[in-house]
């Protein structure tokens, strides 16, 4: 098993991310430059960062690399794709996952922990995690006020593609606890075939108890052992 | 044939734009009270095209495939002949 980690001009979450699936998880995991071939991975991860300078919107001219093309490939295989933080709007844009990712409801950076109820957890990424579970991982964003249609935001709750919701500590989905403005507290999604997720807290950093919680490293073991039983 | 073209990209109406808001509320500071705020991108652009069709549903294609988010924005786009 492989794990491409992708790295555009201003990712900066790469490390971490190749850190935690190869020396907290130990899988195998390459950095892949946005220039070079994504071939013969398993898994793709789109880390964080400020990928060219968040130029025109965030994530818009990552989305449109042509390595994105072999990504799109790969996911339509079926393989795993998890975009995290700019990740997920580098999703967004490049149409893989609905919607879109937009200033923050109270325009400013926010980088804090969260609390987070798991909606789903029968996908590749959070087959981990018990129904209704409330998860501690960090946000660090400024365009992550998720926005949908009422079209787009009815197929996501009828096929169960949240992935996660902001809540309080006690699991309740209240305007306090939403820290970006995210229509329905959405903090993460899943595509259609179910094999792509997108999400604004970064598990990268919730990953070792010494950093405070170790709930993220769950979504990257869901993510190993989907692709192992496949 | 060239072509001037100049696209104007905005949010969707009733979208919130915070950006715009807080530029309001800052206005207001200086004693100025306006109604409404709006905050727009601008592309001003020159292209080769056979006819001012064809150079239109080029700009019209970069808007749908990179300048706007059709998710969240509307655009208009002003183009002339140039040359």
């Amino acid at each position: 098993m492989k794990i491409a980690v992708l790295q555009f001009g201003g990712s900066n979450c790469d490390h971490d991310v190749h850190y935690v699936l190869t020396e907290v998880i130990g899988v195998d995991a390459d950095l892949v430059w946005y220039k070079d071939e994504l071939e013969g991975y398993d898994g793709v991860v789109v880390p964080g960062g400020f990928s060219y300078g968040d130029y025109l919107r965030a994530g818009a001219i990552a989305a449109r690399a042509p390595i994105m093309n072999s990504l799109r490939r790969m996911a339509d295989k079926g393989l795993p794709v998890v975009g995290i933080c700019n990740g997920f709007q580098i999703l967004v844009e490049s149409g893989l996952l609905p919607g879109a990712l937009m200033t923050n409801r109270y325009p400013k950076f926010r980088c804090e922990w969260v609390s987070l109820r798991v909606e789903n957890n029968t996908s590749p990424f959070t087959n981990s995690f018990k129904p209704g579970e409330v998860i501690r991982i960090p946000i660090a964003h400024m365009e992550g006020n998720y926005f949908a249609d009422e079209h787009t935001l009815s197929g996501l709750d009828s096929q169960k593609r949240v992935a996660f919701r902001y809540v309080d500590e006690k699991g309740n989905t209240t305007d306090e606890a939403n820290p970006n403005g995210s229509v329905e507290n959405i903090a993460g999604i899943i595509n259609e075939q179910g094999n792509v997720l997108g999400m604004m807290p970064h598990p990268e950093r919730a990953s070792e108890q010494i950093l405070g919680s170790e709930d993220g490293k769950k979504i990257f073991d869901s993510m190993v052992s989907y692709i192992s039983s496949i | 044939m060239q072509y001037h073209a100049e696209v104007t990209i905005g949010l969707k109406n009733g979208m919130l734009d915070p950006e715009a808001t807080t530029v309001q509320k800052a206005l207001e500071h200086l004693g100025f009270t306006t109604k409404s705020l709006q905050m727009q991108k601008r592309f001003i652009l020159d292209l080769d095209a056979t006819s001012i069709d064809e150079a239109r549903a080029r700009v019209n294609d970069m808007c749908m495939r990179l300048l706007a988010n059709p998710v969240i924005h509307n655009y208009d786009i002003v183009i002339e002949e140039s040359g």
